[in-house]
């Protein structure tokens, strides 16, 4: 509309409510009034009685549409376009929440400029448990029950900083040994969910014979997870004041078959995609995260590292005594997507190495703490002390009490920082837990790196960035 | 003869095992991973436990080209319409397996966010037991939809659920 | 995206550097937390573990966390609020950040009130603020003001009501077996 034609219709609508506005009734007054306001012209004290009910009334009748927008019946999605742009020229892609790529039920709103890509909005919530709530609703003992399948990739992270966590506000010691088989089983299963990774995302982009490779090792790794835990996921393993049982019989020969298996599997992979042409295509200069944004967005872990800022909490704040431990941090420079798989997979062999390292110094001792507070009494003494029974059984019915406070805990887990703030009132239960995901943050800061690419890339930056949905949404 | 119900003849009755034969043996699932059980659905169909010896190794993105439906993971209140339309955009014949403890029961997540069970929303065949089941337990699951299908009739009894 | 992309020479080298050392640890450091606290008279502190936990008025929180940000505390790691239910400030919301360089963790405790729970936004500091913002939103009926789009995130739009305050039941569904235990 000209500016010429907005002034004719100005003068009008000016005219029309001159003469007829106060006499007006009905559908036609309306309409007329809906025309002067469109036009900008001032209110009128004449006009008021019209527009009890504000703007809500001054649209025509017939557009129900837009009327239910504004009264809020339907929500528009607060989608809204930027004026500069031609709106027939960007288009709205929705992708998820059922799509093969997403890695779960995320959701992402695609705003096109022809192949590229304006904005992308995450929707989440697709996949929300209320576990926080449950959570309030488990003993401190049952906890990792509940947390353990928030981030179902690495379950043992989430039990341990749940752990370290509780054991904070019962200031009680763990053993060197259990402290050993918990960061020995954490680096194995950050192995098996980077192995997952490299998995879907040459799946992702067309690798299919990634994802078979990919889960062959992986299952190696599960194999002796569901030895050691009896599972394959959601292991409920380790527990505040230790984990739940001794390591097997002959474990050592697992673990030694494992450093084995794993690193030839790993050269394979680096001779299938290091120099694959698509590959690199597809990776190279992709998905780009700068340091600043990482820091803006709270972007932790391997996709921080490949951005080059040198952060990892197990060398800045060392949790269970791995500071004992040799290894290094890679970082990468560019932060795109090809830098993210080459950190990746230098942190599979640092976290061999780690393993390794255990396997040489696993200390002698017990599984879990002597403190009789958080653990019950062995097998034996149940059969001969009636006291031994009642408490047996009061820590697993009632549980114990955790004195008031709060207390946060992170630990490095395969996707980053992951941490747990509780809060408990002294109570047999918490008063509140909230999980400090990694995945959540990674997924909200997609549209700094996917916005002005290309949709063909969309797909791979979201691979690399590894989100697991069941972290995202708890 | 009249009220008598008689044996199917040979043709009809060698037909319809045929079909039932033709469908349990190129089955095609929907990707429908929602959580932990996704995971194992993905290390089901990978080289270890290899899902292709029967026939279902094709997992397919889009609905319409798929006949079985596997619900894996926990099913929330803002995505059981997303997997009623999914399950709406199948085309007959389509089965349902309801795959761990919180597709099929809300398993230890009994609280505001969680459906109940996911037979609440789409009818199932076949529940499988597990937190999450193990590539054994469903493959158990799938090959006990397969017999189930076999004993069946070619068409299915047409289940109204809701309006 | 052309000039985002590494030159040939950058690639021929792996993007992984195995040699670059950890930051040294340094200790609190008190006069930067009393130049972060001391301008707001509602302000307190103590050291926990090995962060520092500040407990602050609503009022102040906004221009707190500013100086917090500007003195070096720039990574955002957390934000969660919590309902203490029959305590006075109701709400209390804990913001997290981090400082890369020493490395050091600030936790920012800012009390709301239960009647009308606002409090002003950092999502303008901290973009990676605006989901969390959100989430505590949908969770527990905290407003936010000043937030750019404060709708509900986890839960369906049309939900009533917030689940993880204390006087939201926890919705479970009575289970057949368990209700006929109970009535017998």
């Amino acid at each position: 509309m000209s500016e010429e034609n907005q002034t004719e219709e100005i003068d009008s609508a000016e005219g029309a409510v001159a003469v007829d506005a106060t006499t007006a009734t009905g559908e036609e007054g309306r309409r007329q009034i809906h025309d002067m306001w469109v036009a900008g012209t001032e209110e009128r004290a004449d006009i008021r009685q019209f527009t009890d009910e504000g703007a809500q009334e001054l649209l025509p009748v017939e557009d129900e549409t837009a009327l239910d927008i504004q009264r809020g019946v339907v929500v528009d999605d607060d989608y809204e376009f930027e004026d500069a742009r031609d709106e027939d020229e960007l288009q709205i892609i929705n992708m998820g929440p059922q799509h093969p790529s997403t890695h779960g039920v995320l959701r992402l709103h695609l705003e096109l400029e022809g192949e590229t890509i304006r904005r992308v909005k995450p929707i989440i919530g697709y996949l929300h448990t209320g576990m926080e709530k449950t959570g309030e609703t488990l003993t401190w003992l049952q906890g990792p029950t509940n947390v353990t399948r928030m981030d179902y990739l690495s379950p043992f992270h989430n039990e341990l900083a749940y752990s370290l966590a509780v054991e904070k506000l019962l200031n009680v010691e763990i053993p060197e040994r259990a402290q050993a088989i918990r960061i020995l089983m954490t680096e194995l299963n950050r192995v098996s969910s980077h192995l997952l990774w490299v998995a879907t995302q040459g799946m992702d982009i067309g690798a299919i014979s990634m994802m078979i490779y990919g889960w062959r090792e992986r299952e190696l790794v599960l194999d002796f997870f569901e030895k050691v835990t009896g599972l394959r996921m959601n292991h409920n393993f380790i527990r505040p004041g230790g984990v739940a049982a001794d390591l097997p019989d002959g474990w050592e020969d697992d673990i030694e078959a494992l450093l084995v298996d794993v690193p030839a599997g790993v050269d394979e992979y680096h001779e299938i995609l290091d120099e694959n042409p698509i590959f690199l295509d597809r990776c190279q200069g992709i998905g780009v995260i700068t340091p600043a944004e990482c820091r803006a967005y709270g972007v932790t872990g391997a996709i921080a590292r490949a951005s080059g800022v040198d952060w990892d909490l197990r060398k800045a704040f060392p949790y269970s005594g791995i500071e004992k431990y040799e290894f290094d941090v890679p970082v990468g420079k560019h932060g795109d997507v090809l830098d993210r798989y080459h950190v990746r997979m230098a942190e599979i062999d640092q976290s061999l190495r780690i393993v390794k390292q255990i396997l040489e110094t696993m200390p002698a001792g017990d599984y879990r703490t002597e403190d009789r507070k958080v653990t019950p009494p062995p097998r034996k003494r149940i059969d001969e002390s009636m006291e031994a029974l009642i408490h047996h059984f009061k820590i697993f019915t009632s549980g114990y009490k955790v004195p008031a406070g709060e207390a946060w805990q992170s630990v490095e887990s395969p996707r980053g920082e992951l941490g747990v703030y509780i809060v408990s009132n002294g109570g047999a239960k918490p008063w509140r837990i909230h999980v400090r995901a990694p995945s959540f943050a990674h997924v909200q800061a997609l549209p700094a790196a996917m916005t002005d690419t290309l949709i063909a890339d969309t797909i791979s930056t979201l691979a690399s960035m590894d989100p697991v949905l069941g972290d995202v949404d708890r | 003869m009249a009220g008598e119900v008689q044996p199917p003849g040979i043709l009809l009755g060698t037909l319809e095992k045929g079909i039932n034969w033709a469908r349990t043996r190129s089955m095609w699932g929907a990707t429908f991973g929602l959580a932990c059980c996704a995971i194992e659905m993905m290390g089901t169909g990978a080289a270890h436990n290899d899902l292709g010896r029967f026939g279902m190794e094709v997992f397919r993105a889009s609905p319409r080209q798929a006949d079985l439906m596997i619900v894996a993971g926990r099913v929330s209140q803002k995505m059981a319409p997303v997997l009623r339309q999914v399950y709406d955009q199948m085309s007959e014949p389509k089965w349902v397996i309801s795959m761990g403890a919180c597709a099929s029961s809300g398993g230890m997540f009994n609280n505001y966010a969680l459906v109940q069970g996911v037979d609440q929303i789409v009818p199932v065949d076949i529940y499988v037991p597990g937190c999450p089941p193990g590539p054994q337990s469903l493959m158990h699951g799938i090959l006990t939809l397969h017999e189930k299908i076999m004993d069946g009739e070619i068409r299915r009894p047409v289940i109204q659920i809701g309006n | 995206m052309a000039e985002e992309e590494p030159t040939a020479e950058e690639v021929a080298e792996p993007g992984v550097d195995l040699e670059a050392e950890a930051p040294p640890r340094a200790l609190p450091d008190e006069e930067t937390l009393a130049t972060i606290v001391e301008p707001h008279q509602s302000a307190s502190w103590v050291v926990a573990d090995d962060e520092w936990v500040v407990s602050v008025d609503a009022a102040d929180y906004h221009s707190l966390v500013e100086a917090a940000m500007e003195s070096g505390f720039d990574t955002f790691i957390d934000l969660c609020a919590v309902d203490y239910f029959r305590r006075q400030p109701r709400f209390e919301v804990v913001l997290t950040l981090l400082d890369y360089t020493t490395p050091m963790r600030l936790r920012v405790r800012a009390g709301v009130d239960g009647a009308e729970p606002q409090l002003s936004t950092v999502s303008d500091l901290f973009a990676g603020a605006n989901f969390y913002e959100r989430e505590a939103y949908d969770l527990l009926g905290i407003d936010f003001v000043g937030h750019p789009d404060l709708t509900r995130i986890l839960l369906p739009d049309e939900w009533e009501g917030h689940p993880l305050r204390k006087d939201y039941a926890v919705g479970s569904v009575p289970i057949q077996f368990k209700e006929s235990h109970k009535a017998q």
